[in-house]
């Protein structure tokens, strides 16, 4: 089949959506290893390599650790790699994780969030991604089915950029985005590629250049190694925002600055943030709450990792309360963005309470994230929004 | 790619004990195979076996019994410890049926 050159408007799931990103971002290696909700980008990335629509060979792992391990292998021998994954699978590949970002290999992966059993459930919260946000990846949360098309796209510009050099996953909700259907501009292919040119490997396999990967690393050197993906991390702090310039640029949408989106922030006295999906009923909430005169606003946060600390300061100066929605709980204290938001806002006016919501898929409603506004407003403490 | 020593390297003198693989590469890569080498590990010993060559029947029970092939032939046939690689276990002090190999503690 010809690539298709035309941008066109299509109804697809936001699984479809990063799969047809994929598509057009011509990786060379899929190694995949199909689980709940993830398995619909596996599915269409099969259906285009057997349809010749893509060039890339598909790996039939025999596990999550061995996709990983495989996107590894891919980004050895220096060719852009593509796995997706969900909950217990991305536990699976925990160990793997920071093997990938170590070696810094631009790779990614998608993930469709799903809790993390037991008790075995298959529905959607942020427990699997979340708990791996300390392992050099860069993480970006989608809205809509749009945004995981373009940030799918927009994740291999910042991975290859030479001074960032590290993974990252994009992350969209399982069920609540992996299988809804949404209107998606799928862009040429001639515009991709302009956007993201073909990858060039800083290190790679090469029997006429022959390199040591995979060394040790002893006291004296493994702390200057992690250093230095530090310093990659706060670089991606500035290229992110770059990136989504220059997709605005290029295809007319871009997501806030990248890290961050700021809806009705200018005089808010409160504020809702959260990740994901549960962005898009916020913004009912606080549409409904500015329209009977509340001064309610919202922050998504597109980017945990590395986390937009300056932008969040910014923004939560002249607040009095900030709500956080957590779809994860850290088990004994708190949820992981309540501590987080909690550490960036010490030195401000501003009253942070986490409310824990949406744990192994129960819907965080308009309801529930009005009750969570409520609570701050009256100055009362979070809780598990249930 | 060009090997780079960091600042921090240069300042902490990392370099001497670790002259090989010690270069900080983008993603750990060692650009020049067969570093390893240049690593010695002779220093994470704290026994250090000697050898009295006069006693040494050349028998090479303790070259072959060394669990880090740290033992070497001398020239003429005799028996030598190689520093750079020997770990202090002293099996070689153990098994030699001459008694030709002592030991002390190792100054560091
Ligand atoms: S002490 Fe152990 S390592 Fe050293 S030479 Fe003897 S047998 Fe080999
Ligand atoms: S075991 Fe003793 S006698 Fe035999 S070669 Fe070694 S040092 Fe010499």
């Amino acid at each position: 089949m010809a690539e298709k050159e035309k941008a066109e408007k299509v109804v697809i799931s936001g699984a479809d959506a990063i799969a047809c990103a994929v598509k057009l971002c011509r990786p060379k290696v899929l190694p995949m290893y199909p689980i709940t909700p993830s398995t619909l980008v596996p599915e269409r990335l099969s259906e285009f390599v057997f349809n010749g629509e893509m060039k890339a060979e598909m790996i039939h792992v025999e596990s999550e650790h061995s996709a990983a391990s495989a996107l590894y292998g891919a980004y050895a021998t220096g060719v852009r790699g593509f796995t997706a994954t969900a909950s217990q699978g991305l536990a699976l590949m925990h160990e793997i994780l920071p093997i990938i970002s170590a070696s810094r290999f631009p790779a990614v992966m998608a993930v469709a969030n799903r809790t993390l059993s037991g008790p075995l459930n298959i529905w959607n919260d942020h427990s699997d991604a979340v708990s791996e946000r300390d392992q050099g990846w860069i993480q970006l949360y989608c809205e809509s089915a749009q945004e995981a098309f373009d940030t799918t796209i927009m994740a291999y510009k910042i991975a290859e950029t030479e001074r960032v050099s590290l993974p990252v996953m994009v992350c969209i909700d399982g069920f609540a985005l992996s299988h809804v259907y949404e209107p998606v501009q799928i862009e040429g292919q001639s515009k991709v590629d302009a956007f993201l040119p073909p990858y060039k490997p800083h290190n790679f396999l090469d029997t006429s250049d022959p390199k040591t990967f995979g060394a040790v690393a002893f006291p004296n050197s493994f702390f200057e190694f992690h250093e230095a993906e530090e310093m990659a991390m706060q670089e991606a702090l500035k290229v992110i925002p770059k990136v989504n310039e220059e997709f605005g640029k290029a295809f007319g949408r871009k997501y806030g600055d990248g890290l961050v989106e700021l809806v009705e922030m200018k005089n808010a006295e409160y504020a809702l943030i959260g990740m994901g999906t549960l962005v898009g009923t916020s913004r009912v909430v606080v549409e409904e709450m500015r329209k009977q005169g509340e001064k309610v606003g919202l922050i998504k946060l597109k980017c945990l990792r590395p986390f937009p600390k300056d932008e969040i300061l910014q923004a939560c100066k002249k607040l009095k309360g900030l709500a956080v929605i957590d779809r994860h709980a850290s088990l004994g204290y708190e949820g992981a963005l309540t501590i987080d938001l909690k550490a960036a806002l010490k030195d401000e006016k501003v009253k942070v309470e986490g409310f824990v919501a949406g744990l192994g898929g129960r819907d965080i409603d308009v309801k529930r994230l009005r009750a969570a506004v409520e609570t701050i407003m009256k100055g009362e403490k979070g809780y598990w929004l249930k | 790619m060009k090997k780079q020593k960091t600042k921090e390297q240069a300042q902490s003198g990392i370099s001497k004990t670790c002259p090989g693989p010690m270069v900080f590469s983008k993603g750990a890569v060692i650009s020049e195979p067969g570093s390893t080498m240049k690593y010695k590990t002779g220093n994470w010993r704290t026994y250090k076996p000697v050898i009295e060559r006069a006693k040494c029947i050349k028998c090479g029970i303790c070259w072959a019994n060394c669990p880090d092939a740290a033992i070497k032939k001398d020239s003429d046939g005799t028996f030598i410890v190689d520093y750079d690689y020997c770990k202090g276990c002293l099996i070689c002090d153990k098994l030699c049926p001459v008694k030709a190999i002592s030991h002390g503690v190792e100054q560091k």
